[in-house]
């Protein structure tokens, strides 16, 4: 196992515990807007561990799902807000 | 030519992309303690929306720089572009519901020159003719003549 190596799993434990620490925030959160925010690191967190996933293994097929994920993740976050503030009004 | 065939390019590309990932993650790292430790909610957004991305932004830097063919890099810049416009939409439609969902500020926020809007929207908030308030309304205009 070599330095780049090494480097890729420190960054993957890094992200990893980064995703436990905003589970933590997305349980504990007073509010619904604090959860869609946790909800919104919580899918950048997933897309730069399948980032480094694909590094890690050397297949370049992985770096789509990371563009569908930001993708999904925008819809998702804009959609909670938006019948959020249609609901409460 | 001597010179260029002696560099060992593969070394100094995964150097690159080992300083841009570590970097990368280290920001994702410092905005994640930002959301688990900020007082209020629109600090938290804020560590979230500038941290996460440039973090995100710089761990994509990475792969792209470390695959070097047109097509990840390609790939990466799209990843890139879309989260760099998205990220501060998202955050300025959640901000809006937030403020108008009656989200607590946080005690030593500076409100002075915020409190013509937050006046406005109360204002806006009894003149509003959404059908999903109707009822809302009819009772809130009710206690208004009770008292």
């Amino acid at each position: 196992m070599n330095l780049f190596q090494s480097t890729l799993l420190i960054a993957m434990i890094v992200l990893s515990v980064c995703l436990l620490l905003t589970a933590v925030r997305f349980a504990i959160g007073p509010t619904l807007p604090d959860r869609i925010t946790a909800f919104d690191l919580i899918v950048a967190n997933v897309i730069g561990i399948i980032a480094i996933y694909t590094e890690f293994t050397n297949n370049e097929d992985f770096i789509d799902v990371a563009i569908i994920l930001s993708l999904f993740g925008f819809l998702g976050s804009i959609s909670f807000a938006y019948y959020l503030m249609k609901i409460t009004k | 030519m001597t010179m260029l065939e002696n560099i060992d390019f593969q070394l100094i590309k995964e150097i690159v992309s080992c300083i841009c990932i570590l970097l990368g993650v280290g920001f994702m790292f410092l905005s994640t303690i930002g959301l688990l430790r900020f007082p209020d909610f629109y600090i938290r957004m804020s560590a979230i929306t500038k941290g996460a991305t440039l973090g995100l932004g710089l761990i994509l830097l990475g792969i792209g720089i470390y695959f070097n063919q047109p097509d990840i890099l390609l790939k990466v810049l799209v990843i890139i572009s879309f989260t760099f416009l998205t990220a501060p939409v998202a955050a300025h439609v959640i901000g809006r519901t937030a403020v108008q969902n009656r989200i607590p500020f946080w005690s030593k926020t500076n409100l002075e020159e915020f409190k013509p809007y937050l006046h406005k929207e109360r204002l806006d908030e009894v003149l509003n003719t959404d059908k999903y308030t109707e009822e809302d309304l009819k009772s809130r205009w009710s206690d208004d003549g009770d008292e």
